[in-house]
């Protein structure tokens, strides 16, 4: 197990690398204009242009400039080209809102895509699994901005049941807090509960056929039973595994559109304005922030999966 | 599923794959349905020029900021003196501003609508080609010859799996848009419409490169490659002449998939303004805009979102019969779900 876990990490720690030499040179190599000329804007003069290549070290060789970037993501002293403000701090301020959105909505889509998937199968070809379906396929389609927007109008401006936008603080009033978060976390929330919902179902269709459902029933286990402990737990750990990619994915910042068109001020939302002023250094940093979670949650259920099955460590171990 | 599909002869009773799959898609009347609505949406979109010329009389990115048409007898501004668009006028004006303005600058956004819908499907289709294609040659390579070069490229896919998606977009949508594109004499300009699309279909071949590998490393032991490869096939013919006709139907539902989800991808990503660029309009780049007159004119919100709901939903739906009729004891189901549905690879 300790040599499963070892290698994982060393991997994760390859697979980061990669991903930072793959973001570096996504902004250095392939747009064919020079950093300097953007920071200096469309009219500067050559001399500004070639100003900023000396301070920002844009003449150095690539590695050099490499290591330079990486030295400073992680010694937290890079600098926006645009506001000139320190990133890593920026990202550190975004991240409360950033987990109180993903961890708030997690709960929601946890709770109901569950309980949908679970009434869903027990009833499957009835009218409440039909409606459930028809739900949650609708769910899966819609764009997640467009329903941020179609719920900031209707129970904002229309019903006036929910502040417009912006975050507050937990430590400040947590009765805000969760009012300003309401409407964000059923938005993040839909598209997830109609997705786990549907993979819970065909899950426990699948698993209902099983030989082991067939003795818990044989030796004389309720319906119920039956369904909870044997059906359902089995069939929740793929359900795990998704859950830790989803939510690797939304804690680095993945929630982009939702953090933004609430105006949370999270990663996410960070990335967003850096993209819209054309600031390179945060949107390199926030990748690989997000990237970091993405494979680090990856790992996790990596190892946890190992540890739950060891079919899984024996198998990779035989590769 | 491990069936070549075999051609039929008319008027025997045996019937291949691809027939079955047929009856059985014909009688999901949900299925067809969806297809129906999504051929409708297709055709909504090829009609714009015939719309903008002989209807609307204009172009979508013609402004009329200070016209005015003729509503039965009453002339009417539209964009009245405080920037407000006019609502829908149907047929009130023989179909010029069937759905109104889009906003201060005054363009007909019936004609926007379809016109944004020829640029999303167009990305969504294109991009979902480009996909498919990368997806199922890189799982059959890695997937057949296992070894380092299944490594290779399954850390690779791991590398781009680990950015989140709409980052990884909007990272080389940004760079892309700077500077343009340059691959050996191919120029691509910072604005043109194929650096969404190759960005699109780029980023989502992990999601399903994966699943068509995996379904690779259970067919390669099959007894059909073994006598394939017994008969001195070499690699590529066992690759492309004996494993590819046994993926189809999981490309097929796999590519209708993921048009859907690209298009959800294209709109987030021209929602953020790293997708599609100006003039250029798609649905996700109108709901943008709309978003900013959201509380006074809200149908030019409403209106290209709702097109865009409508067809990922046509899409998602006939994918799902797609794959009930093609594989109806489905042990890919799962695989397929947890591969193109991923959230992770959709824009939230």
């Amino acid at each position: 197990m300790a040599r499963f876990v070892l290698r994982r990490l060393v991997a994760m720690a390859l697979v980061l690398f990669a991903i930072s030499v793959l973001v570096f040179l996504i902004f250095n190599v392939i747009p064919n204009s020079d950093p300097a000329q953007r920071m200096a804007g469309k009219n500067a003069n050559p001399q500004l242009v070639a100003n900023i290549t000396q301070d920002w070290g844009f003449d150095e060789p690539l590695p050099v400039q490499y290591v330079e970037t990486m030295r400073k993501i992680f010694t937290g002293d890079l600098i926006s080209y645009n506001t000139q403000l320190n990133v890593d701090q920026r990202i550190l301020e975004g991240i409360p809102a950033t987990f109180s959105l993903c961890i708030g909505a997690a709960l929601i889509w946890l709770f109901f895509g569950i309980v949908f998937g679970y009434l869903s199968a027990l009833r499957a070809g009835g009218p409440t699994d039909r409606l459930l379906t028809v739900a949650a396929v609708i769910g899966v389609s819609i764009p997640v901005f467009w329903l941020a927007a179609i719920f900031l109008y209707l129970f904002t401006f229309k019903l006036h049941l929910f502040p417009a936008t912006g975050y507050v603080p937990l430590t400040e009033d947590p009765i805000q807090w969760a009012n300003h978060l309401a409407l964000p976390w059923v938005t993040l929330a839909v598209l997830f509960i109609g997705f786990y919902s549907r993979v819970l179902r065909s899950n426990m269709l699948d698993s209902m056929d099983e030989d082991y459902v067939r003795t818990a029933r044989a030796k004389g286990l309720g319906e119920r039973q039956v369904a909870i402990r044997h059906v359902l737990r089995n069939s929740l750990i793929p359900i795990v595994t998704l859950f830790g990619l989803d939510f690797g994915a939304l804690i680095g910042g993945g929630a982009l559109l939702t953090e933004s068109i609430f105006s949370l001020g999270g990663v996410g939302e960070y990335a967003v304005e850096a993209i819209e002023t054309g600031d390179l250094p945060p949107i390199m940093a926030v990748t690989l922030y997000g990237a970091f979670f993405v494979v680090l949650f990856n790992t996790l259920v990596d190892i946890a999966y190992a540890y739950l099955d060891p079919r899984v460590r024996l198998g990779s171990a035989a590769q | 599923m491990g069936v070549t599909p075999e051609p039929n002869v008319a008027g025997t009773s045996a019937r291949g794959p691809w027939q079955l799959a047929y009856r059985r898609l014909r009688r999901n009347r949900i299925a067809l349905a969806a297809l129906f609505v999504f051929v409708g949406i297709v055709l909504f979109a090829l009609a714009a020029p015939l719309w903008a010329e002989h209807v609307a009389h204009t172009g979508p990115n013609a402004t009329h900021t200070t016209a005015k048409v003729v509503v039965g007898d009453e002339k009417r501004e539209v964009v009245d003196p405080e920037g407000k668009p006019v609502g829908p006028l149907w047929f009130g004006a023989g179909g010029e501003f069937f759905l109104g303005a889009d906003g201060r600058l005054g363009r007909d956004e019936m004609v926007r609508l379809m016109y944004g819908g020829r640029t999303s499907l167009l990305i969504g289709l294109s991009s979902a080609l480009i996909t498919t294609t990368l997806a199922v040659v890189l799982g059959l390579v890695a997937g057949y010859r296992r070894g380092w070069t299944d490594a290779l490229i399954a850390r690779g896919l791991d590398v781009v799996w680990a950015f989140p998606v709409l980052l990884l977009g909007i990272a080389l949508g940004t760079a892309l848009a700077v500077g343009g594109l340059k691959i050996g004499p191919v120029q691509i300009s910072g604005g043109s419409i194929l650096i969404p699309i190759l960005i699109i279909g780029f980023v989502s071949v992990p999601y399903m490169a994966r699943p068509i590998r995996g379904e690779v490393i259970a067919l390669r032991e099959k007894e059909f490659v073994e006598a394939a490869v017994a008969q001195g096939s070499g690699t590529l013919r066992v690759m492309f002449g004996e494993l590819l006709p046994n993926l189809w139907s999981t490309i097929i539902v796999f590519f209708t998939l993921n048009i859907a989800n690209n298009m959800l991808l294209e709109a987030g990503l021209s929602y953020l303004g790293a997708g599609v660029r100006p003039p250029d309009s798609s649905w996700g780049s109108m709901v943008s805009s709309g978003v900013e007159s959201i509380y006074t004119a809200p149908l030019l919100t409403i209106l290209p979102g709702g097109m865009i709901l409508l067809t990922v939903l046509s899409l998602n739906v006939f994918g799902d019969g797609l794959r009930d009729a093609l594989d109806p004891k489905s042990k890919i189901r799962l695989e397929a779900r947890t591969g193109i549905a991923e959230p992770a690879g959709t824009a939230v």
